[in-house]
């Protein structure tokens, strides 16, 4: 699998070269601003691309508007975004296209390369990776305005790792419960929230994340 | 109406108004005769006790014809100082000859009929003469005798009559056509007359300024050394505890493989929780959405994490200062917060606008309304963050609601007032 990766800090883009190369990816490039990574993204058509949302030259939200740019021309290539810093306008913006195949995580995330390698896996294969924090003030906000005051705890949960992106696996592995209770909990969430429940994992996140946002 | 029709009637109206100012003119000066009959009566001791009321009399007449400019002529003056006071009656006498505002109202209303009063009377008197021209002398001339004349008309035919008639017209169109300059100069002359002198505005332009510089210095001297503490009890601790985490399970690695392994475990949630702390202090200082996308998209950013349903109606061309996105930012988070905490209401307006060198922002929400502006520390902090940079927030809530808070920056970094001309540094 082909990787572009962009990041400005040369430790970071070191280590995350490495560490790709480590789990069997071929890092085709590793740039440090802006205008070489939408270059690079074009003339390379790589499998996934590993951005930073902030880079030279303006170190404003370069990194992001070059992959959302390219996304625009070549509808649902995999991005997986990542930064200091998570913004709701961000994971928004990722996700308005409806392709899924984008992924947002903190940059302290990929300290935990187990996890990191997965949701670039997940990326790349056209799911949806979404940082805990992200998802958390999404639920937040549901507590708050009620709109998923129908769900026991657990179903809670479940939700919350389903929004994050994670497999039915990580599911079980995280919450300590067998793979039908998670289909259960599953079926009951669609069924109270009433999203379609489709047997694509993806498109499933993309419904509980477009529930989430209400 | 067509513009025709609208300036027609613009320009009566104004004519209107110079007669009623040319009315009021007349009263200002019996006010003047009767506070300078009063100064003359000081030698008497009478003059003393009479002292004060003469003031306020002269106020109350002030007071209108700042009313009146501002509503009909443009010219807005500020309001003066208020008529000093004083326990005993001679010293309310000489601490109203000692008042700056008392002498000025006093040269208004001694000057004012002199001047302006003379200029506004002009259109009324040639209206009133065009109409006794057009309209009186056509039917009158034949019993007023062989000596009538109209102007430098003498009127004493069928054929002058009409000539007289048409230059009443003419003097009509006249006054109409003037109406409006003469009351904008009558503004300005008032305004000079009225209006605090150019020193007296910059000293207290000046004044106001040292109060907000030091307001500004001190909230900022506040906010470092709450960065410095957060810096010093969070990040900086963690990374010391981090570190002797490390110690230990660079000590347990040999003997006790597991419990290093578990203790590694802990540095990493240590470290996260460290990044976390940092990101919450860069948030405070500057959110990222901010430095990268200006005003709006950080609005808009708020509005995605405040749990109410807020809309977001921006239209700002191009980036402000950053000092002004910033501390329009954390005015409106803060109204924002408010809005979700006290008012009850279930969705948010919040409109940004720009005209011309002046950034209005408005937070309108359904609530309940009856927010007291002046209670909560919130708001009063808001206040003075903005007054740093010449900005206003106002507070409207009746009971029952809306609630709109509408707060108002100067865009460019110097005053309106005084940027004219000492711009140099």
């Amino acid at each position: 699998m082909r990787v572009v990766l962009a990041e400005d800090l040369f430790l970071l883009r070191d280590g995350l070269s490495r560490t790709l190369a480590e789990h069997g990816f071929e890092v085709a490039a590793a740039v440090e601003t802006g205008p070489e990574l939408l270059r690079a993204l074009r003339e390379l058509r790589p499998d996934i691309a590993v951005v930073d949302i902030r880079l030279p030259p303006t170190h404003t939200d370069e990194g992001l508007q070059a992959a959302l740019t390219v996304r625009r021309e070549r509808p649902a290539l995999p991005v997986l975004v990542l930064s200091q810093y998570v913004e709701q306008l961000y994971a928004q913006e990722l996700l308005a296209d409806g392709q899924g195949a984008v992924g947002y995580l903190l940059k302290d995330r990929v300290t935990h390369t187990a996890q990191f390698v997965d949701a670039v896996r997940t990326v790349a294969s056209g799911g949806t990776v979404m940082d805990p924090q992200v998802i958390a003030r999404l639920m937040a906000r549901s507590t708050a305005r009620g709109t998923t005051a129908e769900l026991s705890p657990r179903e809670l949960d479940v939700l919350r790792l389903m929004a994050e992106g994670r497999s039915n696996a990580a599911v079980m592995a995280e919450l300590h419960i067998s793979e039908s209770a998670v289909a259960k909990h599953t079926a009951a969430i669609f069924g109270k929230l009433r999203i379609d429940n489709t047997p694509d994992a993806n498109r499933r996140v993309l419904a509980v994340l477009a529930y989430l946002k209400r | 109406m067509t513009d025709r029709q609208k300036r027609f009637a613009g320009r009566l109206v104004a004519l209107g108004r110079c007669h009623v100012l040319s009315l009021a003119t007349l009263v200002t000066a019996l006010r003047g005769l009767a506070a300078l009959g009063a100064l003359m009566l000081l030698p008497v001791g009478l003059g003393l006790l009479l002292m004060p009321s003469t003031a306020r009399m002269l106020r109350r007449g002030s007071d209108l014809e700042r009313d009146r400019t501002a509503r009909w002529t443009g010219t807005v003056i500020d309001d003066p100082e208020p008529l000093p006071t004083a326990p005993t009656a001679n010293g309310r006498a000489v601490a109203v000859l000692g008042s700056t505002a008392f002498w000025r109202d006093l040269a208004w209303a001694g000057l004012g009929p002199w001047s302006a009063g003379l200029l506004v009377a002009v259109p009324p008197t040639l209206a009133g003469f065009g109409a006794f021209g057009a309209l009186v002398q056509p039917f009158l001339w034949p019993h007023l005798g062989p000596d009538n004349w109209y102007a430098f008309v003498p009127v004493d035919s069928t054929g002058t009559a009409l000539a007289a008639a048409a230059l009443g017209v003419a003097f009509f169109a006249l006054a109409l056509w003037l109406s409006v300059p003469v009351l904008v100069r009558y503004g300005t002359w008032t305004g000079r007359l009225l209006g605090d002198p150019y020193a007296a505005r910059l000293e207290r332009r000046i004044g106001q300024l040292t109060d907000s510089r030091a307001d500004a210095l001190d909230t900022q001297a506040a906010e470092l050394r709450r960065i410095e503490r957060d810096l010093h009890d969070g990040a900086q601790a963690r990374l010391v505890a981090l570190g002797l985490t490390i110690d230990r399970a660079e000590r347990l690695v040999d003997s006790d493989p597991e419990a290093a392994r578990l203790l590694l475990g802990d540095v990493r949630a240590g470290s996260q929780r460290a990044l976390q702390e940092l990101r919450d202090l860069v948030h405070g200082i500057l959110p990222p959405v901010l430095a990268d996308r200006g005003l709006p998209d950080a609005v808009r950013s708020l509005a995605l994490d405040a749990f109410l349903d807020v809309e977001v109606d921006a239209e700002l061309p191009g980036r402000l200062p950053a000092a002004v996105e910033g501390a329009a930012y954390f005015a409106i988070a803060e109204l924002l917060a408010n809005a979700g905490k006290h008012s009850g209401g279930r969705t948010v307006l919040i409109r940004l606008r720009r005209t011309g060198d002046l950034l209005r922002a408005t937070v309108t929400d359904d609530g309940r309304g009856g927010a007291d502006p002046d209670r909560g520390s919130g708001l009063a902090g808001v206040r003075r963050r903005l007054a740093a940079f010449d900005g206003t927030l106002a507070l409207v809530s009746p009971p029952g609601g809306p609630t709109t808070a509408t707060l108002e920056l100067p865009c460019a970094s110097s005053s309106p007032k005084t940027s004219s001309s000492s711009a140099t540094a």
